[in-house]
């Protein structure tokens, strides 16, 4: 096996725990977190790994996995935000939530 | 041989996502499931093209990423209540 296969393997594990972790977490944050961040990382190896493996589709593979890195942080703090002003409560283990007063805040605003 | 195997493991991940779509209590919980499993869709569309060898499919995965990362975002606009 070579490199580019060993680095799309790596990615496909993390797309799949981090699938895993949406279905099997409490709480949306802790879905927003498990879904967002190890999506981000393997997608990147994925599709890099891909670059490495056809070197004539490096720079397109390149610009996509760009791309993601880039956006997927920006919708997942959207979603979060979202999820937060629409009053979704947190699951029964939290034990400190500062984010309380950001939501009330913006409640009052609008 | 191994591609297929990659492929296979990102299908259970989609599957996983679509499960906790149709379970999700509420509607945030739908839209991050929806949010992961078109990530998990643009890689694997990117892997579909290398097994089966067509250019093609980097062309789709790269317009999916950006017309879903729009969609995403005005999900979300929406569920705050609207654009003030």
């Amino acid at each position: 096996m070579s490199v580019g296969w060993w680095v799309t393997g790596f990615g496909v594990i993390f797309l799949f725990l981090g699938s895993l972790g949406v279905y099997r977490m409490p709480d949306v944050y802790n879905r927003l977190q498990a879904g967002t961040k190890c999506t981000t990382l393997g997608a990147f190896c994925t599709i890099l790994g891909v670059g490495i493996l056809q070197p004539s589709w490096f720079w397109t593979c390149l610009i996509i996995a760009v791309f993601v890195l880039l956006t997927n942080p920006i919708s997942s703090h959207a979603l979060g935000r979202a999820s937060c002003l629409s009053g979704v409560s947190l699951c029964e283990k939290t034990k400190v939530n500062q984010s309380e007063d950001f939501c009330k805040e913006e409640e009052d605003d609008s | 041989m191994i591609g297929t195997i990659y492929l296979v493991i990102i299908g259970l991940g989609v599957v996983l996502c679509v499960l906790r779509m149709m379970r999700g209590p509420t509607a945030p919980d739908r839209a991050v499931a929806l949010d992961t499993a078109v990530t998990v869709t643009t890689a694997l569309l990117v892997l579909i093209g290398f097994v089966l060898n067509r250019y093609v499919y980097l062309d789709v995965s790269l317009v999916y990423a950006v017309l879903t990362f729009v969609g995403s975002v005005a999900i979300a606009r929406y569920l705050e209540g609207g654009i003030p």
